[in-house]
């Protein structure tokens, strides 16, 4: 394959690129453990392509007569100039902001956001000053999200890292097909919070709604009020010394340890009565059918 | 049918599954010949005060107070070698023989950990390629 700068690569279509990539030759089966670690690998934090910002070098944007996309726009060319803190003013509940971030940055909203805020990210420590609509996180990857007010339902939808806090309360379906990060709730979560979560912890400060964790494959989920009823294969497990001490030291770094602390928290997770999932069931049905 | 009972092998011994690759413990896996489960333990939580010196450095780059999506990380096992699950790539990652392994689980999540950071910030990591074939210019 020859090299191909950046420059060289824009000039193609993006079919012509995968081809002088040699991506289309490339064998896609049996490649898991074909790649071993380097342990002399460079010592880097941010991704190749992240751009180099600085978090003393600060800048506001004002999203008053701005689109989403012009707010999104706005904020890849700051970053691109250096921007590592950035304030957005009055976002006036407009949806998918600050979405696709994929580098460091602490970002700041002074007011409310709509649906999916916040989404896809991997990298920023965002703040937000106001509530949110629907789905705020979802597919989060890294980084930290905290909600000063109430967030609306899906809270978190199928986030995959990172830490994802409202201080008020929440809708329903919180976590819904979480697959790791951590999701905490400072008031209370409504009906079916952590439904079919594969992996991840949710901390609730507060009561929980119907069927929590219903359909769980896997993950923690810790309750410090009352829960209404638990899902399909949601069991309450033992609390460990090593659940405490982690649940103190997450809940206080966003200075949310309840009054009363946490050890009557209650500890939910998978039953595993639902782990179907072997090679030979489908031909054990044939059979019988 | 779905709702039946968990009919995998518990988790026992840190190199259970290095000693056994197969890792066919209950009754079931045996008669189905596939392991059941995880092999290892997906929700241990860390222990801070195992953090190595580059992930506390990643750490006060990132601006972050603690390990955040690392929190998720953890040493495995495929094929009885130690390996990392990297989600970027939707696969297992070897650890090389030439890194000697702790006795425990948390020790070893934490080499998994910085493992895992210095090779996805790598310019030999497959994401590199794959975003210059599909990104937006």
């Amino acid at each position: 394959m020859a090299y191909l700068s950046d420059a060289e690569l824009k000039e193609l279509t993006q079919e012509e690129r995968v081809k002088a990539l040699g991506m289309t030759t490339e064998q896609l089966t049996g490649r898991s453990m074909a790649i071993e670690f380097d342990p002399e690998e460079e010592k880097r934090f941010t991704y190749p392509w992240a751009p180099d910002v600085d978090y003393n070098k600060r800048t506001e944007i004002d999203a008053d007569n701005l689109t989403s996309t012009e707010v999104n726009t706005k904020l890849r060319s700051l970053m691109a100039e250096g921007y590592g803190s950035i304030v957005i003013r009055n976002p006036r509940g407009k949806h998918g902001l600050g979405v696709g971030i994929l580098s460091r940055l602490n970002l700041i909203f002074e007011g409310s956001l709509g649906y999916f805020a916040i989404g896809l990210n991997d990298g920023p420590n965002v703040r937000i000053n106001g509530r949110v609509g629907w789905s705020c996180g979802e597919n989060m990857m890294s980084g930290s999200i905290v909600i000063e007010k109430n967030a609306g339902s899906t809270f978190g939808a199928a986030i995959r890292g990172g830490d994802l806090v409202c201080k008020g309360s929440v809708g329903s379906r919180t976590g819904i097909d979480m697959k790791g990060g951590t999701i905490i709730v400072g008031g209370d979560t409504g009906a079916l919070s952590g439904f079919m979560m594969q992996r991840g912890r949710m901390i609730v400060c507060g009561n929980a709604g119907k069927n929590l964790g219903d359909s769980m494959y896997d993950g923690t989920i810790f309750i410090g009020g009352n829960i209404r009823s638990l899902g399909v294969d949601a069991v309450p497990a033992e609390l460990t010394d090593l659940d405490k001490s982690w649940l103190i030291r997450k809940l206080g770094l966003y200075g949310m340890i309840p009054e009363k602390g946490i050890k009557h928290f209650t500890k939910i997770v998978a039953g595993k009565q639902l782990w179907n999932y072997d090679n030979l069931e489908p031909t054990e049905k044939k059979l019988i059918l | 049918m779905a709702g039946t009972k968990y009919r995998g092998s518990e988790i026992s011994d840190v190199d259970q599954f290095i000693k056994d690759k197969d890792g066919l413990g209950s009754e079931r896996e045996v008669e189905i010949g596939q392991h059941i489960g995880y092999r290892y333990d997906v929700n241990l939580v860390p222990d801070y005060e195992r953090l190595t010196p580059f992930l506390k450095d990643y750490l006060e780059v990132m601006g972050w107070d603690d390990l955040n999506w690392l929190e998720d990380v953890h040493m495995g096992y495929e094929d009885g070698k130690p390996a990392v699950f990297d989600r970027n790539i939707n696969g297992w990652v070897r650890v090389p023989d030439s890194i000697s392994l702790p006795d425990n689980q948390q020790d070893r999540d934490m080499i998994a950990r910085e493992l895992l950071v210095k090779f996805q910030m790598s310019d030999r990591h497959p994401l590199v390629l794959l975003r210059k074939a599909y990104m937006k210019f």
